[in-house]
């Protein structure tokens, strides 16, 4: 028996596993702290096994201070909750008496620079984030690559130093949702093992691998096994789990799409075995989701985790040794680089073995092109320097071509005519009737 | 025949936004409408925008926000920038999902940014058609404008 409350992520959503659930988790941050508060308070409430997210404001994310505190002034509303600012005794507040051996908190905030906001969690109390020196550089700053390293490497010492017999930090990578959207598995595959590997060689002992769903979902579901293969390989000697995002690109713009789409992705957690589920909401295209939106979400995720376990679909994973063998080439040229990993992922960057289509960071290669191809599936035109198989090369892009492709997913469950099919069957999903 | 100028300009996003799909969009947008195009890329800080604007010196800037923060990054940006005497008259547009409040706060908005200083603001359904007539009287201007 303990008496103080153990911190470690970890443990509840391997706890959940073994009683046979999938975890499910908003994205969810306010500006309010009284409504920040309630939020969590209401997921952790939840009849269902749940963990909490206090996502960070932009301004916060990029240590803006003084814009923040000039829009607060001004009675503007954030786009998230402002961590380091709101002060540690606010922060304790919010989350007092929520966390237990079934119910932690996560601060998501997508920073290069992190470590005010890691010390601000850890004054609180706080040990799970998410993050990785590319993950968080490339999609979200302009900051060069080698400092994000050095920044990363520091935060990672940081929570590493609280390891005890009460708290066992978590560190998620973000490198399964690369841009959001249109980047292929292989590539999102590698760099989540990548900073994996790079969360334990500076002392991190529980981490989780991020993967999100994309275009199609078979190779999806193929992406899952190859990622939870290769943690096995890459990591097997410290705490990791599987995380799903629901689709991170361009949301349906209907209720009823939107909920298909979710429904998609529970089957795919179930289908990929998967440990935790990141679940939208239907107000995804259009504004930050209200507390009730994300619960509603979250007991809809449950439901459908629920029903995708009784109604298992047949399916095949043809191109399981594909992806596996692509990322796994794409890991090892890397690592091959320096055994510094963060030296290797820079270095990775420079020689373009690591390359994210339509990344606009100065430091990313900016060579590979990706396409959705005729059968829903997403593939390289151009793979630049990365050791993989050339695609046929790049294509001119226009205005169009661009939105059809952001818009594939959405308008596919939104029931318009995608440009290809896009192969999975709804309707099997549930009782209910989605058509 | 007369040579025809490319008018120029250029495309970001302001100083908290990370979104680039927007950003990349309007780069290939004004591209097609015959415009050479500077993209600056994500979280663009108020110096280093200005800075570009006097350096290129571009006939349009085009600013875009999608994180919730937009319009009060933008109104800042441009009480700023209209301060720069060679940027006093520069036209300038602004759009995308610039509040957190989504479409209700959008007349607000627009009325807020325009009195800021910006040229036009596009946001809601037909922002993007709206625009194009825009960028086109622009490029029109420019082309009519050459001796
Ligand atoms: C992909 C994505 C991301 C990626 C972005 C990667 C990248 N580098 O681009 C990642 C994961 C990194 C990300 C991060 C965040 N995101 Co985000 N993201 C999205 C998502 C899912 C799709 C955006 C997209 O790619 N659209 C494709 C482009 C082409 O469309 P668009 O940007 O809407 O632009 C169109 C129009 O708006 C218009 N337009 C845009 N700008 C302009 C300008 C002019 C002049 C004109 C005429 C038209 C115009 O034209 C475009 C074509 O139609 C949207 C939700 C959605 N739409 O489904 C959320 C969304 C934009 N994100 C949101 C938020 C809040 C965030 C985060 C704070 C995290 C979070 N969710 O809490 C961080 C912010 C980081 C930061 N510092 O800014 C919110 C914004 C809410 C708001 N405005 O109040 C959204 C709406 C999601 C939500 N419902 O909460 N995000």
């Amino acid at each position: 028996m303990t008496t103080a409350t153990q911190q470690d992520f970890g443990g509840v959503v391997r706890r959940a596993r073994a009683r046979g659930e999938i975890v499910v988790q908003p994205r969810m941050g306010f500006s309010d702290p009284a409504l920040m508060r309630s939020g969590l308070a209401a997921v952790a409430a939840l009849k269902a096994a749940t963990a909490g997210t206090i996502t960070v404001d932009s301004y916060t994310r990029l240590g803006d201070y003084a814009a923040l505190r000039s829009a607060l002034d001004a009675g503007e509303n954030l786009n998230g909750y402002p961590l380091v600012t709101a002060g540690e005794q606010t922060t304790r507040k919010i989350t007092q008496g929520l966390a237990d051996d079934g119910f932690q908190i996560q601060v998501r905030h997508g920073s290069p620079a992190p470590l005010d906001i890691v010390r601000a969690m850890t004054d609180a109390g706080l040990c799970a984030t998410e993050g990785g020196p590319l993950s968080y550089c490339l999609p979200y700053s302009r900051l060069p690559a080698a400092e994000s390293v050095e920044n990363w490497r520091r935060t990672c010492e940081l929570l590493a130093a609280l390891h005890g017999p009460d708290t066992v930090p978590h560190l998620e990578t973000f490198g399964g949702c690369l841009m959001g959207q249109l980047c292929p598995p292989e590539l999102l595959i590698a760099v989540s093992i990548l900073e994996g590997i790079f969360f334990r060689q500076h002392g991190l002992r529980s981490v989780s691998l991020s993967y999100t769903q994309q275009t199609h979902h078979a190779q999806d579901r193929e992406a899952l096994t190859a990622l939870r293969t290769l943690a096995g390989e890459y990591l097997a000697d410290i705490d990791w789990h599987i995380v799903l995002y629901t689709y991170m690109g361009v949301f349906p713009a209907t209720a009823d799409g939107a909920r298909r789409l979710r429904r998609q992705a529970a089957r795919l957690a179930v289908e990929g075995h998967a440990d935790r589920l990141i679940v939208k909401t239907g107000a995804e295209a259009h504004r930050i989701p209200t507390v009730a939106e994300n619960t509603t979400a979250l007991l809809d995720a449950a439901d459908d985790l629920t029903a995708a376990a009784g109604n298992p679909l047949p399916g095949n994973d043809d191109g399981i040794h594909t992806v596996l063998h692509d990322a796994r080439t794409l890991i090892e040229a890397t690592l091959e680089l320096s055994r510094d990993v963060g030296a290797a992922l820079t270095g990775a960057l420079r020689r373009g073995y690591l390359d994210v289509p339509f990344c606009l960071h100065p430091d990313n290669p900016g060579r590979a092109v990706s396409r959705i191809d005729r059968t829903g599936r997403l593939t390289w035109l151009s793979v630049g320097a990365m050791p993989l198989r050339p695609g046929p090369g790049p294509a001119a892009l226009t205005s169009t071509e661009l939105l059809a492709d952001l818009a594939h997913v959405a308008n596919h469950f939104d029931g318009l005519e995608p440009r290809s099919p896009l192969p999975h069957q709804p309707h099997l999903d549930s009782g209910r009737n989605s058509q | 025949m007369p040579r025809t100028i490319s008018p120029t300009a250029v495309v970001s996003t302001v100083s908290s936004d990370a979104h680039t799909w927007n950003l990349i969009f309007l780069e290939l947008l004004l591209t097609e409408t015959g415009y050479r195009v500077h993209n600056v890329g994500a979280c663009v800080p108020d110096e280093l925008l200005i800075e570009t604007c006097r350096t290129r010196n571009p006939h349009l800037l085009v600013l875009s926000s999608v994180n919730g923060h937009g319009a009060i990054d933008a109104e800042r940006l441009i009480k700023r920038l209209r301060t720069v005497p060679e940027l006093a008259a520069l036209p300038t547009a602004v759009g995308g999902k610039l509040g957190t409040d989504g479409e209700s706060g959008l007349s607000t908005r627009r009325r807020r940014l325009t009195r800021a200083g910006f040229t036009a603001v596009f946001e809601g359904a037909a922002a993007v058609a709206r625009f194009q007539t825009f960028a086109r009287g622009v490029r029109d201007s420019v082309q009519g404008s050459q001796p």
